[in-house]
């Protein structure tokens, strides 16, 4: 289905299973732990033998030798693989650097054997024994060191108008710098991968985002058919972006599985995720905004930079501050720089996520400077049209409406302007907001539908639920569409053996997979009129009922005895050049510091939203609010630890590396504007898993900001950077 | 991990024979420490003697007033303990700012003594570490060390012990009673028990090979007001960047003991005289020697401000 023109009237718009609170259909599974997980597949791949991988002990340079003798007579051990007997690969197109590497080392950590054992003890036992000599080479680690050496990246800069004469001229004006660290996706189920060959085809049971890509980039770096190679990934626990690609789990299961002669599974270790898998890497911004008095913006520049591996693409942080405000005269873009860290890749909003962190601090401040409330300042910079081209509309901007609904839920108009007066007890406390944005992907995705004689709708698609509901908004999507409830719906996902969908990444999962399964049941419905031979224009579906005229026929019976099946896919046309598409937010944040030892707590939370047709109240709003504890962790206490001698992430590991923990929770609350967007597909819904964490991170600076009076322009906002700042102890 | 042999001791001394005949032998209790330190291969013992059978796990009071806590008691129980509450409660309240509620159900109290540094450096094989392998160095020092010792450190370590628990050990004078494969028994004040890593950070405590903690006395009870505070980025389940542990007597005198500033838990008798003048004076003489690395000077300003806020809190 080719979706070019606007949606008008469909039967999503009944909304009698669509936009309901739904519990997830794949909850029972789930608590009763009887959803399968990557590691888990023992009754489908017996026999099988664990692989442990070992990663290189340093950042760059090569592997003079390795002995693998202890290794090999070892108890249990089954194969060893490495660069020298793995046999010839190449690279898949979305990895930077070689999954398993040697001799040359490409960053720390970057797999170098696999130790393949009859049990797990015994394959980490061995790994242990493998003694690798190497020479280290000089490598680049640290950012701000190589910052001058970056370029442009090929998207090049967007330029409006005279950014420079105009910020000249600019009455009221702010030139300020943030930084943002290196982050782990640190979700909770590790990277996991059972692979078995059967003749020259491969199955892996794994855990990954995106079917396709997986299958793809796994089939080139064996240097194999596409069609031999099967991915099934039906349930995964936590992604965030880690788990969009094919990573060194997979290729080594694969690769051990070959020369093991049986199933081999691979899990990754907690303190190798952190420095083998990718990463969200750490930006330099320079935020420069020039106003009138009366706020009106007349000059806005956003310039990141940020590193990478050779081939890896850079963070772009400053792309919204081309959509989010007006102003006549702009210059907004991204620098690349050559880093030899492990690499740096899509994490949960990659580019909004860090840049609204730089960006809407940069408004507070600006806001402060002008003297206004920055709800208001950000209101009187609303635009309707892409700045730098006035004849392209949003297709839906409801900002405004977010940042005004939100100030009056929070009880914004009670904040003391003037920060550092507010004290509870020991706590100094304050206010801060921002505005949410993140924009809304299309890409085409499809669905096969099938209709039994029990009366029975079954999708299959190789959408993936990485503990967003995919399932449960596929199945209200299905059950919509054909006029049953969701105890007649079977949804299959996560399997290559599916029709390609979108997958799960950059929040366009919702939209995109239903509106395939959109396409596909219109189809269906169409097969099933067409064999009752009515019109299906004229046909309704309802009450697991064909209606037509007089005629009312039981689906089941029109599916008849050999069923009924349907395939089509989602595509899109140009409405995403001719409109904007974006989902818009706010972020209201109270919090508090101890005014003696500088620690934050947040109190309260509050995101509005505005992102087309939510299809779910209950798994949006739970998308939601996991992403504002996300934020919380970016802005309080979420970083790599660098060490910049020898390149590598320090803290790796759950006790190392912080993320919020549920005493750092507090009340959270999350209002979504009744919307639709009829420009962005036939489900009128946008993404809104990834909205929900842009934005949250200033607004919690804001917060501090407003609390202590103290700016800090350098995340994670801990107490170390504003300690001495403080008033003095009484 | 290595391949380790285990056996279950029955009674205190033997546990110690057990130890001292294998070499690398370890006691094992509640784990939570040892195992994680055995899957990295950070600690790689080849025989495990579990004690947990040994029935040190009771709490009885001392002829003298004080509280004999066995060494296996967990964690969740001391902290629980109505004695222990009533007046030890410094103690109570470090125990309950460590660790989790699973994590504490396990570990016990000579385990949590001897919990071994977070430094992140010693928990990195790849990395020199003199306490992990003496000799080869420590590539904390100039790496990241927001987390590490300002005072008390070496040029050969710079970690700090992680213990909440020891901490208001040390506020408290508690004692170390152990048992030595002889048979022989001895007291270790709580003071002498944690050494400073000096050219030797791979030995952390008095104890010597095969020495067996069976308890840990605490003095009779000296009043006062108790506080524990403990300050982190995250509002649970982190290790301290500092914490404070007080007794503040009405008088104004009391005892101060500080965490996360060193190889062990950190007192100077001799700072506690100026408690009556304030936190800036008591930090003065605790960190007189403190030698911070750039990425943790800023523990020295939260030693100062923290105990000035637990001095104020036990002011009332």
């Amino acid at each position: 289905m080719k979706f070019d023109t606007p949606a008008t009237t469909n039967p999503i718009d009944q909304l009698k299973v669509v936009g309901k609170p739904t519990d997830r259909i794949d909850g029972p599974l789930k608590t009763t732990g009887k959803a399968t997980y990557a590691y888990e597949w023992h009754n489908v791949a017996p026999n099988v033998a664990y692989g442990w991988v070992i990663g290189s002990g340093i950042a760059k340079g090569r592997i003079a030798s390795m002995d693998l003798e202890a290794a090999r007579k070892a108890p249990g051990v089954v194969a060893i693989v490495t660069a020298e007997n793995a046999g010839s690969l190449d690279k898949g197109k979305r990895n930077a650097a070689t999954l398993l590497g040697g001799p040359e080392i490409e960053h720390y950590q970057q797999a170098v054997a696999l130790v393949v054992a009859e049990t797990f003890e015994q394959a980490r036992t061995a790994a242990g024994l493998v003694r690798i000599d190497y020479t280290p080479a000089d490598g680049a680690y640290d950012l701000a060191a190589v910052k001058d050496k970056a370029e442009k990246t090929k998207d090049g800069d967007s330029v409006v108008g005279d950014f420079a004469g105009a910020f000249a001229a600019a009455p009221v004006k702010l030139d300020e710098t943030y930084t943002t660290p290196d982050e782990s996706h640190a979700m909770m189920e590790p990277h996991a991968t059972i692979a078995a060959w059967e003749g020259d085809r491969l199955t892996v049971w794994t855990s990954n985002q995106m079917i396709d890509w997986m299958v793809t980039d796994l089939s080139a770096t064996l240097k194999m058919p596409k069609d031999k190679v099967r991915v099934i990934s039906p349930f995964i626990g936590g992604g965030f972006g880690g788990k969009l690609f094919l990573r060194a789990d997979a290729l080594l299961a694969a690769l051990g599985a070959r020369e093991a002669g049986r199933p081999v599974k691979v899990g990754l270790s907690r303190p190798l995720m952190m420095n083998n898998t990718t990463h969200r890497p750490a930006t330099i911004q320079r935020v420069r905004i020039g106003a009138m008095p009366d706020g009106t913006i007349t000059a806005i520049a956003h310039e990141s930079w940020s590193g990478n591996l050779p081939g890896g693409s850079e963070e772009t942080a400053s792309d919204q501050t081309r959509l989010l405000y007006a102003g006549a005269n702009r210059l907004i873009g991204n620098r690349i720089a050559t880093l030899d860290l492990p690499e740096g890749n899509a994490m949960r909003a990659p580019g909004e996520a860090s840049g609204m962190m730089a960006l809407e601090v940069a408004m507070d401040e600006m806001a402060e400077r002008l003297g206004m409330d920055p709800v208001e300042f950000r209101i009187r910079n609303d635009t309707q049209t892409d700045p730098a081209d006035p004849n392209r509309p949003f297709s839906q901007r409801q900002l405004v409406q977010c940042l005004r609904l939100g100030a009056e839920r929070f009880g914004w108009a009670k904040r003391n302007p003037k920060p550092g007066q507010v004290r509870d007890g020991r706590w100094l406390v304050g206010l801060g907001m921002a505005s949410a944005f993140r924009n809304n992907l299309l890409t085409k995705s499809a669905a096969r539908v099938r209709l039994d004689q029990r009366g029975i709708v079954t999708v299959e698609t190789d959408m993936t639920d990485i503990g967003t509901g995919s399932y449960t908004i596929i199945a209200q999507t299905a059950a919509e569409m054909m006029g049953v409830g969701l105890d007649k719906v079977a949804v299959r996902l996560g399997d290559s053996s599916f029709p390609v969908s979108a997958g799960s990444g950059g929040q366009w999962g919702a939209n995109n997979a239903t509106a395939g399964v959109y396409a596909a049941c219109v189809k269906l419905r169409e097969a099933v009129a067409q064999k009752l031979g009515v019109n299906s224009a004229d046909a309704r579906f309802e009450d697991g009922q064909v209606v037509a005229g007089n005629r009312r026929v039981p689906l089941a019976e029109a599916a008849g005895a050999d069923g009924l099946s349907a395939e089509d896919g989602i595509e899109y046309g140009d409405l995403d050049k001719k409109y904007q598409q974006s989902t818009f937010g706010a972020h209201y944040v109270e919090a508090a510091v101890d005014a003696a030892t500088g620690e934050i707590r947040v109190r309260r939370m509050l995101a509005v939203c505005a992102a087309g047709r939510i299809l779910n109240p209950k798994s949006a709003r739970s998308q939601v609010i996991g992403a504002m504890t996300m934020g919380v962790g970016a802005a309080l206490m979420e970083e790599l630890a660098l060490d910049k001698r020898t390149g590598f992430f320090v803290n790796h590991d759950l006790a190392g590396y912080e993320v919020p923990v549920h005493a750092d929770i507090p009340h959270q609350e999350v209002i979504f504007l009744d919307e639709t967007d009829p420009i962005s597909s036939p489900m009128k819904a946008k993404g809104v898993g990834e909205l929900g964490l842009c934005g949250v991170g200033a607004a919690v600076a804001n917060a501090v900001h407003n609390a202590t009076g103290l700016r800090v322009r350098d995340y994670p906002i801990t107490l170390d950077k504003f300690l001495d700042r403080l008033p003095a102890m009484g | 991990m290595r391949p380790f042999t285990y056996e279950r001791a029955d009674s205190p001394a033997a546990a110690a024979a057990a130890v001292e005949r294998r070499p690398g032998a370890k006691f094992i209790a509640g784990g939570t420490n040892l195992l994680d330190l055995m899957k990295l291969e950070i600690e790689t013992p080849a025989h495990l003697i579990d004690v947990n059978g040994l029935k040190l796990d009771t709490l009885e009071a001392t002829p003298d007033g004080g509280l004999r806590i066995g060494a296996l008691v967990r964690n969740t129980d001391l902290a629980a303990d109505p004695r222990v509450r009533r007046d030890y409660g410094v103690l109570s309240r470090a125990l309950l700012a460590g660790a989790s509620g699973q994590l504490r159900n396990k570990a016990t109290t000579a385990g949590n003594l001897l919990q071994r540094t977070r430094c992140p450096y010693f928990y990195d094989t790849n990395q020199p570490c003199n306490k992990r392998q003496p000799g080869s160095g420590c590539a904390a020092i100039g790496g990241y060390s927001r987390q590490l010792a300002v005072v008390g450190s070496s040029e050969a370590c710079i970690a700090t012990h992680p213990s909440d628990m020891a901490v208001a050990m040390r506020a408290l004078d508690a004692t170390v009673e152990t048992v030595r494969a002889d048979g022989t028994t001895r007291t270790i004040p709580i003071a002498e028990f944690h050494r400073l890593p000096g050219d030797t950070p791979h030995i952390e405590t008095a104890l010597v090979p095969g020495e067996l903690i069976t308890a840990v006395t605490l003095p009779k009870p000296v009043g006062g007001t108790h506080v524990y505070r403990k300050v982190r980025d995250r509002a649970s389940y982190a290790f301290a960047l500092v914490s404070v542990a007080a007794v503040v007597q009405r008088d104004g005198s009391g005892r101060v003991a500080v965490g996360g500033v060193a190889h062990k838990p950190w007192r100077v008798e001799a700072a506690e005289a100026e408690i009556p003048r304030g936190a800036k004076a008591v930090t003065a003489g605790l960190l007189a020697d403190a030698k911070p690395t750039h990425d943790n000077a800023f523990k020295l300003t939260l030693v100062e401000r923290t105990l000035a806020s637990v001095l104020a809190e036990a002011k009332g």
